[in-house]
């Protein structure tokens, strides 16, 4: 099989990648690329670990093929921070305890930071719907919708 | 280590909400977990698992495979020893199958090779020859005589005659005369209950890197709840030395009991022997449904008498666990923890443990007791509607408080049940009206929470900041709790102090993270080294000064002179005695090793209101409130988290999740489309109040707080819809077309 050769932008930055035709655009960010924030829950788009934007759209990276995203912008958990000042939803998280184990995490903060762009006041409801393509086994999501929300307030006053 | 004395402490850092210290590394994508760890050279693990439910191995041929280019190493069970120990040969089986496959997906043969694509391909080169044997999946089959036989050999001596070999074990608790108690009754209700297996369902698959060299030394990074643990059994299955595996545990991604044991590690382990490389496994999700420990599934019997102002009279239970292909002793806990909740003067249950083709049952959370109370806390909820008595009333009349004989021996000592259940009254959901459709249902829940073997070094670094040393991975807020604890005592601030995990060459043995041990017995020892390492700064300052090392005390992270007769010295602070430990002795650090016992029991309760749509058959939660005893809750976020995450893998063992197998044996959900766990738009707030009772076992009062709340909402949501729909449901899990069915049948 003949291998294919990407570029494409990752979290702002030119990147170019070799993989082969049968590989996930997951397998290429955590063994190719090194960005091992997204993981792999279930490698077939029920669980959200992967979560990514791709030309700002959430998408389960393993549900994508990395020689798909030629000339595309990605979006990892690895972006979400600007230099060492955290995005209001990464440090809402760590102040009202929205993680336990920290597995879905990266995955969930793409995708509440991709729900936030389209709507920045959420319900409740809005947001547990969003997220009901992320699996989070340990928290019960209360925590997790409560942290989305205080985000999503402190960022529509910033 | 008891309660200390001074019961009217203040605590100024324990039970406040501080940041936890790994949070950055975990919102950034930082944290390093199983899959994510790289080795130079690392060839990539497969393995090859049972397509049968039960077959004869009768030959394996792996010359295609191996002859394969790309492919470094190939083994199968003809590549490890035969163990004499009978618990380790059964670790290792579940590893790699020998002589049978007795479960659908079980591995029997694996590679190693230089891309996943080669090792793929490789797996379909190797050729296994079956004899499909009869296979047996459902507990009540399994027992009777003439059932197919698992293993033989197994059954212990204490077994009842008449009964399939498969019946490996039996245990018995109680006290008192049932007959008699039976006959003071005004009503008595005898029920028969199932549960499904359930799977703990952590979203990280299990993911591990051996590395073995050629003069025998080993190192393992592995997703594990206990890195100990994984050394003993591996160096025992690889014939290892335990000084020359050293074994370290990566952030891990949810284990809930299920990463309590190894499944790839020996594996992986043995593929780098052959081939001189580094190897990494990494489960697909397929994998973990099928070969990792999903929970028991359960047929039990309970007969409960009831006077008619609500006191019980007498209690009886008959569990029947399958646990898989291996004997495991889950069904002894369910016995005991059946009737834990309630002060009776005659009860009796009987247990029984079956072996079945299905995967090894793991510990998960609260092992044996959900299912074992779900069927009591039934009975008792329809023995209260038959007699027309409020739940939570009756509950208060039976509830065992302290010097309450337990129905499984021991007698408790102070204990939150009575509490619970008076906070559970006094809450205004308890009051808050139904609308049609609806129905409110609650049910307690009991934990016997475990101490265990623990080790902490506590080292006071030469700037006056302390770094704390332990055992136990953190999987949900355990370095926070633990920094707290050290902060509280040394009484300097939260953010002086780190904490990490070590490996199994940095510390002494400590047991698993599990059994809801880790905040309260590595807090236990950590506040014992704390307390030692002040007493040697309290020793170094007394040589300063010149004074007895008694007439210095430690107060607010400072040395003070005891009092007057002390003599007048100004306080040194940590921070200056640690500067100056090389004029006064050198390095100041403390220890403390100790098998922790006085863990102290948990009970919760649990209320939730449903609305079942008689259309669909789908129960939608309306309101849930969690009530929990957590002693002395170190870190409240953390314990409400606990409190909320252990009540929705509770929701989802009785609405929605089940192993599902087919006439042939083989698991048809191997995957979350079709094993489908809560997801955040089937849920509402879970609501939690911390009750706090202290522990006489802990210097701060500490319980653990983990296991408890997964035991109460399979009753508490079996006796909502029981009340919702006006016919109860003695199966779980309640989907839709069963709850359908049930309406349609009443009419």
């Amino acid at each position: 099989m003949k291998n294919f050769h990407i570029s494409t932008t990752v979290n702002g930055d030119q990147t170019e990648f070799v993989c082969a035709p049968d590989e996930t655009l997951l397998d290429v960010l955590r063994n190719r690329l090194g960005l091992t924030g997204a993981k792999e829950g279930c490698g077939t788009g029920d669980c959200g670990a992967c979560s990514v934007t791709l030309n700002g759209r959430l998408v389960c990276s393993c549900l994508v093929l990395g020689a798909e995203v030629e000339g595309a912008e990605i979006g990892t958990v690895e972006g979400l921070a600007t230099g060492d000042h955290l995005h209001p939803l990464q440090r809402n998280f760590i102040d009202h305890a929205a993680l336990q184990c920290g597995i879905c995490t990266p995955g969930i903060l793409v995708a509440a930071k991709a729900l936030l762009e389209k709507n920045a006041s959420p319900t409740d409801e809005e947001i547990r719907y969003w997220l009901a393509g992320n699996l989070c086994r340990c928290t019960g999501y209360d925590k997790i919708i409560k942290a989305v929300q205080i985000a999503a307030a402190e960022m529509r006053g910033a | 280590m008891p309660l200390d004395s001074k019961m009217n402490r203040v605590f100024k850092v324990v039970g406040t909400r501080p940041p936890r210290p790994d949070g950055v590394d975990k919102v950034t994508g930082r944290a390093m977990y199983g899959a994510d760890a790289t080795a130079p050279g690392m060839l990539v693990g497969r393995i090859l698992r049972s397509p049968h439910a039960h077959a004869k191995i009768l030959s394996i041929d792996t010359s295609a495979a191996e002859a394969l280019k790309g492919v470094k190493a190939v083994v199968t069970s003809a590549d490890f020893g035969v163990p004499d120990n009978l618990s380790i040969r059964d670790v290792q089986d579940n590893c790699m199958a020998r002589g049978k496959a007795l479960y659908h997906g079980h591995a029997v043969a694996a590679v190693a090779a230089s891309s996943a694509a080669i090792a793929s391909q490789a797996l379909k080169l190797i050729k296994v020859t079956y004899e499909v044997l009869p296979h047996v999946t459902d507990v009540d089959e399994a027992m009777r005589i003439g059932a197919p036989v698992v293993q033989s050999g197994r059954v212990l001596e204490n077994v009842a005659a008449g009964l399939s070999e498969n019946v490996t074990s039996q245990c018995e608790f109680g006290h008192g005369d049932l007959e008699a108690g039976f006959a003071k009754a005004d009503k008595i209700i005898e029920r028969s209950f199932t549960t499904a297996a359930t799977h703990q369902g952590y979203i990280e698959p299990h993911a591990c890197l051996a590395s073995m060299s050629s003069d025998g030394r080993g190192d393992l990074w592995c997703c594990t709840q206990g890195q100990f643990f994984v050394r003993s059994l591996c160096a025992e299955i690889m014939g290892m030395d335990a000084s020359q595996l050293r074994v370290t545990a990566s952030e891990i991604g949810g284990g809930f009991g299920g990463k309590t044991t190894v499944f790839i590690e020996p594996v992986a382990l043995a593929l780098s022997r052959k081939s001189g490389r580094p190897v990494k496994i990494v489960m697909t999700r397929d994998e973990v449904f099928k070969a990792t420990g999903p929970t028991v599934s359960s047929s039990t019997d309970v007969k409960i008498g009831m006077t008619k102002d609500g006191r019980i009279t007498a209690a009886e239970a008959t569990l029947r666990y399958q646990g898989g292909a291996f004997p495991c002793e889950t069904v002894s806990m369910g016995a005991q923890s059946a009737f834990a909740c309630y002060d009776l003067d005659a009860v009796k249950t009987l247990g029984w443990n079956v072996l079945t083709n299905r995967p090894k049952e793991a510990a998960y959370r609260a092992p044996g007791a959900p299912m074992a109370i779900y069927a009591v806390e039934s009975v008792v909820d329809e023995l209260c509607q038959e007699l027309g008595l409020d739940p939570l009333d009756v509950r208060l009349k039976n509830a065992a408080s302290k010097g309450t004989k337990s129905s499984y021996g021991p007698t408790f000592d102070d204990i939150g049940l009575r509490a619970t259940l008076e906070a559970a009254k006094a809450h205004p959901h308890y009051t808050a009206p139904l609308g049609p459709n609806q129905g409110r249902g609650l049910s307690c829940g009991f934990w016997f929470n475990f101490g265990g073997n623990t080790c902490v070094s506590l080292n006071i670094n030469t700037d006056g900041t302390v770094g704390i040393t332990e055992g136990n991975p953190d999987i949900g807020g355990s370095r926070a709790a633990i920094s707290q604890m050290a902060a509280e005592e040394l009484g300097i601030p939260y953010e002086k102090i780190r904490t990490i995990i070590a490996d199994t060459n940095s510390l002494g043995y400590n047991d698993v993270t599990d059994g809801s041990r880790v905040t309260f017995a590595v807090g236990l020892a950590t506040i014992e080294a704390a307390r030692n390492a002040i007493k040697v700064m309290c020793g170094r300052v007394a040589k300063i000064w010149g004074i007895d090392e008694n007439a210095v005390i430690w107060e607010d992270g400072c040395a003070k002179p005891a009092g007057g007769n002390a003599g007048s010295f100004d306080p040194m602070s940590i921070e200056e005695i640690a500067a100056i430990s090389a004029n006064t002795g050198g390095p100041i650090a403390g220890h403390h090793e100790v098998n922790a016992d006085g863990a102290g029991v948990s009970f919760g309760v649990h209320i939730a209101d449903v609305e079942v749509d008689p259309e669909t058959g789908a129960t939608k939660i309306l309101r849930y409130t969690v009530f929990q005893d957590a002693g002395k809750a170190v870190h409240p976020d953390y314990v409400e988290g606990q409190m909320q995450g252990g009540a929705v893998q509770g929701i989802g063992w009785a609405l929605n999740e089940e192993y599902i197998y087919g006439k042939d044996g083989l698991l048809q959900n191997a995957g979350f489309l079709d094993y489908r766990v809560p997801v955040a738009s089937d849920l509402p707030d879970i609501d939690t109040v911390i009750l706090e009772i202290p522990n006489p076992g802990h210097p701060y009062g500490v319980r653990g707080v983990g296991e408890t709340p997964i035991v109460p909402p399979l009753a508490t949501l079996s006796n909502a819809v029981a009340r919702a729909i006006g016919v109860r449901i003695f199966n779980l899990p309640m989907s839709p077309p069963k709850l359908l069915k049930a309406i349609g049948q009443k009419g």
